[in-house]
Parts: C-alpha cells; structure tokens; sequence
C-alpha cells in the first residue's frame, strides 16, 4: 500500500528513539478520510500530514469531528458498532489499516489521552504507570524502574508522587490523575501522542501545568491535541488544523492560521461569529 | 463588643422566623414535599414494623421448642415428630450443601456467560440473550421441579449419576445406591435456578464498567482479555461475589423445586446420591400435618433458623462488598483546587 517514493520499512520502527527529524517531515499522513456511523458521516475526506516532534492542535466547535479524527488514528473506532474508517492513514509510511497490521501494536505506538482522565481504580500510581509495559510482556524489573521514573519525571508528577507511589492513582487530584494518565501513555515510549481535550475537565491552574508538559514534550513527541479552547491551541499548538462539520477547513502554522487566516470560516470561528 | 460570644438561640430565632415566612411563600410545593417526606417515613416505618413482626411472630411460635430443647434443636441429627424428637441439623445440611453446591456450579457459569456476552460476542446479540435470560429468571419454581422431577432425575438416575460412580466412585460423594432423587439433584435444580437471575445482574454489573475505563485499555494496546483482566474485572470483582451472594440467598431459600426432587430424608449422608432435605422443603412438607404443639413449635423453629441464615449471608454479603470501597461507595476525590497548595 505505500508509495514507492517512501520505503517502509526504512520508517518503520517500534519505538520512539532514534526519531530523525530530518528524514521524517510527518508522523501521520491522512488522504481522503471519511469516517461514518451508521450512515451518517462524521468526517468528509480529510487530508492532513502531522508533523514530527511539534504539537499539531485540532480546534473546531463541539461536533466537528476532533475526537473522531484522534480516534481514527490509533484505529478506536473498532469498538464502536456501525463506525467505519474509509480512506488511507500512514504512520511513518506505513499503512495502519492494512490488513497485516495488528492494532494493538499500532496502539503501542500511538499513545492516547482522553478528555476526562481515567485512571484505573484499583491500580497503585505505580501500576497505573506500568501497565502499558506489562501488557507489551515487560518483566524486568530494572527496566520497569526505570521506565516508572522516566514516565512520571515527563508528566510533571514524579516529585509530587514519588513519595507514595503505592498509593491508589483516584487518591490524586483531577490535575494530577490526568498527568498520570499521561506518564501512562508515556512509559511505552509511543511515537506520538494523541490528545483529546486533556484540560477541559481542569481548573485553571492544572491546566496551565498540563498546557506547558504539552509544550515540552512537544520537543520530543509528536503531538496531536485536540481542543475547543482557541488559546489552548495558540498557547500551545505549532501548527494548527481548523475542523468544521467533519471537514478540513485551515491547516497551517498556529500564528498564521490565529493572525492571518485564509479562509473566511477560520475567520469567522476564531472571532467567535458563531458557535 | 469582641468577647461577646452570641448565645445560640437568640441567632437562630430571627433566622428560623425568616425561613419560614419564605417557604410560606413557596406554598403548595412545600406541602407536597412535606407530604411526601412524612409518606417516605411511614413506609420505611411500616416496612420496619413487618420485619419485626415476622420476627416476633416466629419467636412466638418457636419459644416452646425454644425453651424445651435449647441448643440440641440444632446439633442434633435425630427429627422423629412421632417420638417427639426434634434436631434440625440435618436440615441445616441439606440447606447448605445444597446450595453451596449449586452456587459453586451457577456462580462460575454466570460469571462466564456474562463475560462472554458483554466481552467478547457481538453487541446485538446482547439484547436478546438478555431478555431470555430474564425470561429465564421468571420460570416459576414449580415449573422447574416439575421438568426436574421428570426428565432431570430419571437421567440422572441411568446416566449421570453411574458414570460419576464409575470415574469417581473412590470418593465418598459419589458412592452408595443411587435413586435419582438426592441431595446433588437438589443442589442442581437449584444452581439451574439461580443461573439465570446471578448471570442477569452480572450483565449489569459489567454494563456498569464506564467506557473510559475500558477505553483506557484498549489505547494501551490490551487485546480483549486484557481488558476483561486489566479494566473490567477489577472494577467489578466486588459487586459480582455480591451478585453471586444474592444467588446464595435465593439457593438458601428455594423450596418448591428442591422439595421435588431432593429425596426428603431427614438424615445427614456424606454420599451425594443419597436423599436429603432442607429447611425449607421441611416446612412445606410438614406444617399443613403438624398437630402435636411440640411438633408446631419445632417447625415454627426452622422457620426461625431459615431467616436467621439467609440474614447473616446477606449481611456477610454486606460487609464483603464494602471492604472494596471503590465502587459501592466512591473515595471522595480531592478537589481541583487542593493541587494548588500542595
Ligand atoms: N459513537 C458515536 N456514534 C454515533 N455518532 C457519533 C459517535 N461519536 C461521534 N459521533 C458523531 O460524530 C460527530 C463528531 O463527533 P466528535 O468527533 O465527538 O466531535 P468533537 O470531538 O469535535 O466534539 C458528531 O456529530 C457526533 O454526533
Ligand atoms: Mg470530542
């Protein structure tokens, strides 16, 4: 399925080190997605490259298709009935639909935040952390360790929890279980990282931390953040792809599509003439 | 004016004066509300008053038998009305062997078919699996005696019970003469009737699991046992052996069916193809026939013994489902705002 233009096996790789900003100007390349449940369509062939290691924000009014899109990305549509994908995604030139491809591998290798942060319950902050590690078979301790740090350390929690990380995850605030779900994602070393509203459940405070790890780990992560908050994305966000009624409006560099933009609806939407 | 401390009441007058010149005003709400509130109380009262007239009611009834026979009632193995003697244990047995074994079958057997249903089959076949399910639950016992009494026991009898004979006859549970009619046939009718309802609330129990969760570990790369294992059963664990407990309470008390088809011997056989009798089946079988007030007040006794047991399960039910505090009763979260203290 992939272009000769771009060898895939050349691209392919299971983690995220060794990234070469150089050879890889995008994670994913999107053509033509269409996304429908039952028969009515949620996202009208959108075509999209998002960059590697820059926070890619996706802003649109509630409804257009931001959370359909993430969810397209790491193929979470297979658990809703009646929802089909159409169209082709590569990530690092590679076809995540084709047949051959294991989801839960690819699901390994994108990592997923959600709006509302959803710790497991009865898992310590350190389970929580680890349990990627363990579905994937990892049993060396050491490594786990390691892994428990590294994770907690990117999220911004390590000094705040390493003191209790056998505590239960619920037992932390809103603001902190959502970092933890965040060094969850993380402590697999995904390749890119897919957010969808993560602040929008946060006060104030907890979302300026997460909005500035968002920044941060932008530099090493490529990110996709979903948000209908318009100064989460010009805050954060290096480029910026305006969605409306499941379609691709304006894509382009954050400060040119928030100062300049070339379309009348992106004009319109960031002014705020309608909701 | 500083060390001034307000005596209570002067505050709370004016206070109370203005409240209720407010509600005045809110008018025929306020008054459907109280109307209901003294409603709610009553009917919590009433249901109160009944439990302690049933309780009463049976003491009564039992304080002869209570008296005469003490604690030998329920450790002695010997029930004979016409002699006048009167041990409940092997009752006490039946009930529970019957029942622990018909929750050992049911229980894992629910369990699975939930799982499999709310897991791994197609979501459409949900529904209608569901409502047979329901159907399932509402089979009167009676019913289920009469399919039990002729088409269970006669297989069990020539087929089912010989071949566990053969292959586990060394085990005292399977030996001696085998009628059919038996302790082990009980327990089956019974774990065939509780299947359906502990295998109904374990469908909602697993619906229960919010999609976050189980979404959670799907974007973690779980396959579908993995997230059964990982998201799903942990969250449930508790509620489902609170599921499986209910089931038991259900077991403890079924006598229709179990009348049937459990043999009705008041004797205590460690063979599982020997008769048997329970609690229940007992005082159907004898109230209508009991004329001696010695033998009325024994009966009166097992009914006494029955609540008492199916109350100390549903409360250990109680306690087990509380010791998970996470689901029944939330851990309050801290509030968003703490985080910016700490
Ligand atoms: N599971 C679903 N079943 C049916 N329709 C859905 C489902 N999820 C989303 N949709 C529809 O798809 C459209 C886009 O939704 P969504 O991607 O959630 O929007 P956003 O995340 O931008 O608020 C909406 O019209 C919504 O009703
Ligand atoms: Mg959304």
């Amino acid at each position: 399925m992939s272009e000769s233009a771009s060898d895939p096996k050349r691209t392919v790789s299971s983690s995220a080190e060794g990234a070469d900003p150089q050879r890889r100007s995008s994670a994913f390349q999107i053509e033509d997605l269409h996304v429908w449940f039952g028969n009515r369509a949620a996202l009208h062939g959108i075509s999209l490259n998002i960059p590697v290691h820059q926070v890619t924000g996706i802003i649109g009014p509630s409804g257009c298709g931001k959370s359909t899109f993430l969810r397209a990305l790491n193929r979470m549509h297979e658990f809703i009935p009646g929802a089909r994908v159409q169209g082709r995604i590569r990530l690092f030139g590679e076809d995540i639909y084709e047949a051959s491809g294991d989801p839960i591998l690819l699901r390994r290798r994108v990592g997923m935040v959600f709006q509302k942060s959803n710790p497991f319950p009865t898992m310590s902050i350190q389970e929580n952390v680890l349990i990627g590690l363990r579905l994937a078979g990892t049993r060396n301790r050491d490594l786990l360790e390691e892994r428990l740090e590294e994770a907690l350390r990117m999220a911004a929690l390590w000094s705040e929890v390493k003191d209790r990380l056998h505590a239960p995850g619920i037992e932390l605030s809103g603001g902190q279980q959502q970092r933890l779900c965040i060094a969850r994602a993380l402590a697999v070393r995904p390749e890119v990282l897919l957010m969808d509203e993560p602040c929008s459940a946060l006060d104030p405070i907890a979302t300026a931390q997460i909005e500035s790890l968002i920044r941060d780990l932008g530099q090493r992560y490529s990110i996709v953040l979903a948000t209908h908050n318009l100064q989460e994305a010009g805050r954060t966000a290096d480029c910026t792809a305006f969605f409306l009624e499941g379609r691709l409006i304006e894509f382009g560099s954050t400060k040119k599509l928030f100062t300049n933009p070339s379309q009348k609806q992106t004009e319109d939407y960031l002014t705020g003439r309608f909701t | 004016m500083n060390d001034f401390q307000p005596d209570p009441s002067w505050e709370a007058l004016p206070l109370a004066a203005e409240t209720r010149s407010l509600t005045h005003s809110v008018g025929i709400g306020r008054i459907l509300d109280q109307g209901f509130g003294f409603l709610a109380v009553g009917a919590g009262i009433s249901v109160l008053a009944l439990a302690a007239l049933l309780g009463w009611e049976l003491y009564q009834g039992a304080e002869e038998a209570i008296r005469r026979y003490g604690m030998g009632f329920l450790v002695s193995s010997h029930w004979d009305p016409v002699a006048g003697r009167f041990g409940a244990l092997p009752f006490l047995y039946g009930t529970f062997v019957s029942s622990a074994i018909a929750l050992l079958l049911a229980f894992p057997l629910s369990v699975a078919t939930a799982l499999s249903l709310t897991e791994f089959a197609p979501v459409r076949l949900r529904r209608p699996v569901l409502a047979l399910v329901d159907l399932m639950a509402a089979v009167p016992s009676v019913v289920w005696g009469l399919w039990a009494m002729f088409e269970m026991v006669p297989w069990l009898r020539q087929t089912a019970f010989p071949f566990l004979q053969r292959f586990f006859g060394w085990l005292p549970f399977f030996q001696g003469s085998i009628y059919g009619v038996s302790l082990l046939a009980g327990a089956l009718v019974i774990a065939m009737m509780i299947t359906p309802i502990v295998t109904s609330l374990a469908i909602e129990i697993l619906q229960s699991v919010p999609l976050t969760l189980r979404e959670a570990a799907w974007a973690l790369g779980a396959t579908r046992w993995e997230v059964m294992r990982v998201a799903v059963l942990p969250y449930v664990r508790s509620s489902l052996v609170g599921a499986g407990v209910l089931g038991l309470g259900r077991a403890l008390g079924e006598t229709m069916a179990v009348t049937m088809v459990i043999g009705n011997r008041p004797e205590i056989f460690l063979s599982l193809f020997a008769p048997g009798y329970t609690l229940a089946s007992v005082l159907v079988n004898e109230f209508a026939e009991a004329t001696s007030e010695e033998h009325l007040s024994a009966l009166f006794e097992i009914g006494l013994t029955l609540v008492a047991v199916t109350f100390v399960v549903n409360s250990l039910a109680r306690l087990l489902i509380r010791s998970v505090p996470f689901f029944f009763a939330p851990r309050p979260l801290r509030t968003e705002s703490m985080e910016t203290s700490g």
